[in-house]
């Protein structure tokens, strides 16, 4: 089992640790409900380290990437993020990942944990396509530290050596962070104003406690994967292996506006041209439970005692203190307001089709 | 970590207290605390007739979902209506306001296929 750099820190914050895609994790520090609210109302800390970084560079670099996203790169400014999915051939989702371009031929792939292996290889495999470009997997050099929340920037401010004021979302500068080569960026996968904070691995157990240091008075607190996985919800985030996965497309995860079918050549694009055309057979929806209930990862939902879908993601919502979910259904069955049953256990439980994202 | 002496336990973290033929049914202090944050209780109906062991109720937290077992056989008495819209009274007060049902014991022998306070201890520091 993995440990990132920063591990020891959260033994000695008496975190709960869990195992995640291969590495020990902290799922919450004092409650996934009072993370959560620090997030929204003040800002959370989160080791994201395990999260995967494939670095790629050389001459034909853009073009690697071009093949192997959806989305589209060649307009990408160099300290521009996009986000987007990568595609098998048949469409389905190898991964949803960050792409950072570094430097005109330079480029960061952020993508999930448990999928770092696989990616790499696939991204590998992809590469021999090329002459001039190198791929290399950069997951152990780098600590990720991500900072969430309204006072987030305020926090951060004080010890970053350039100005963050005007940095925009998705744009990040390469930059030092209490004396540490870093790159700072405005992402996150909270919904809120927040940064992401690279730098090599060593500095990340300082960095965390420096940021402890200086924005505990000011409310900020360490926050684990349970908080993130509950921020993600309500903002309607995709999480891979719940909501997207190598039997998802884009298209039905409502991820369409990270697909550029008027690319050139990509992986999938032919697939996709064809679904796209053709019209989906189901969607990504939220719903919000009408009776007493929590939805969870692959109940199913039925319609008139007739089966319509499958729940993705659901859990507690702790902003509103509801019960949501994200669900494939049957698109024809579609439309906002509609009641659908979710089987919880022996019962069928109503819900209803709602707008996202949630908060 | 609390665990009262008065009561009995089981490997499932479930707690009972008897008195006469009355049982106040729970889950321990160690219990809540390994679930977190707990949204969503759902308890069984009164005269419902339970063998020991078996599935009365479910207990979620924001992250998981966990069944809870009858320490006895038994009937249901009353349950903690209270849990309904304060499911966190798990949390706050496992061995009072977070109390789960009250049963009447069928047998008082089930008993001693439980644990008492000191083998619980044992047991959850073995676990």
């Amino acid at each position: 089992m993995k440990k990132t750099a920063i591990y020891d820190e959260h033994l000695n914050l008496d975190a709960k640790i869990i195992d995640f895609g291969g590495w020990q994790m902290p799922v919450q520090y004092s409650s996934i409900i009072d993370e959560h609210k620090a997030v929204r109302n003040k800002a959370g800390l989160f080791d994201v380290s395990h999260m995967g970084e494939i670095l790629v560079k050389g001459e034909d670099s853009l073009e690697l990437v071009q093949k192997l996203i959806t989305n589209d790169a060649s307009e990408m400014e160099n300290g521009q993020v996009i986000y987007t999915p990568m595609c098998y051939e048949d469409g389905g989702i190898v991964d949803d990942l960050l792409v950072y371009r570094l430097k005109e031929d330079k480029f960061l792939l952020v993508v999930n944990a448990s999928n770092t292996t696989k990616d790499f290889k696939w991204i590998k495999s992809n590469s021999k396509l090329f002459k001039n470009v190198e791929v290399s997997n950069k997951t152990d050099y780098y600590s990720l530290i991500a900072i969430q929340g309204p006072i987030s920037r305020e926090i951060i401010r004080e010890i970053v050596a350039d100005d963050i004021e005007n940095l925009k979302f998705y744009r990040f500068i390469e930059t030092t962070i209490n004396g540490f080569d870093a790159i700072v960026s405005r992402t996150g996968y909270t919904g809120e104003l927040g940064f992401e904070i690279y730098l090599k691995s060593e500095n990340g157990p300082k960095l965390w406690r420096k940021l402890i240091e200086i924005g505990a008075d000011k409310g900020l607190v360490p926050a684990g994967l349970g908080a993130r996985d509950t921020l993600r919800l309500e903002k309607a985030l995709c999480l891979y292996g719940n909501d997207i996965s190598e039997k998802t497309n884009p298209l039905e995860a409502g991820l369409s506006w990270t697909v550029k079918l008027d690319k050139k050549d990509f992986n999938g694009k032919n697939e996709l041209v064809k679904v796209n055309k053709g019209g989906l057979n189901r969607k990504l929806v939220g719903f919000k439970m009408i009776d007493r209930g929590i939805p969870r990862h692959g109940y199913k939902i039925k319609m008139d005692d007739q089966e319509v879908g499958e729940v993705t993601s659901g859990s507690y919502s702790p902003t509103l203190d509801e019960n949501i979910g994200l669900a494939y259904i049957d698109v024809d069955k579609i439309s906002i307001g509609k009641e659908v049953d979710i089987c919880i256990r022996k019962r069928e439980v109503k819900a209803k089709i709602v707008e996202t994202p949630f908060v | 970590m609390t665990i009262p002496n008065d009561l009995f336990y089981t490997e499932n973290h479930e707690w009972i207290s008897v008195d006469g033929k009355e049982a106040v049914v729970g889950i321990s202090e160690h219990a809540q605390d390994e679930l977190g944050d707990i949204v969503f209780v759902e308890l069984p109906s009164v005269e419902e007739e339970l063998d020991q062991f078996e599935e009365f109720g479910v207990i979620e937290s924001v992250k998981a979902v966990s069944d809870v077992f009858m320490p006895v056989s038994g009937i249901v008495v009353e349950v903690n209506e209270e849990l309904m819209d304060q499911p966190e009274l798990i949390n706050e007060d496992p061995y009072g306001s977070g109390w789960l049902i009250k049963v009447e014991v069928k047998d008082k022998s089930d008993l001693d296929k439980l644990m008492d306070s000191a083998e619980y201890k044992a047991f959850i520091e073995e676990e």
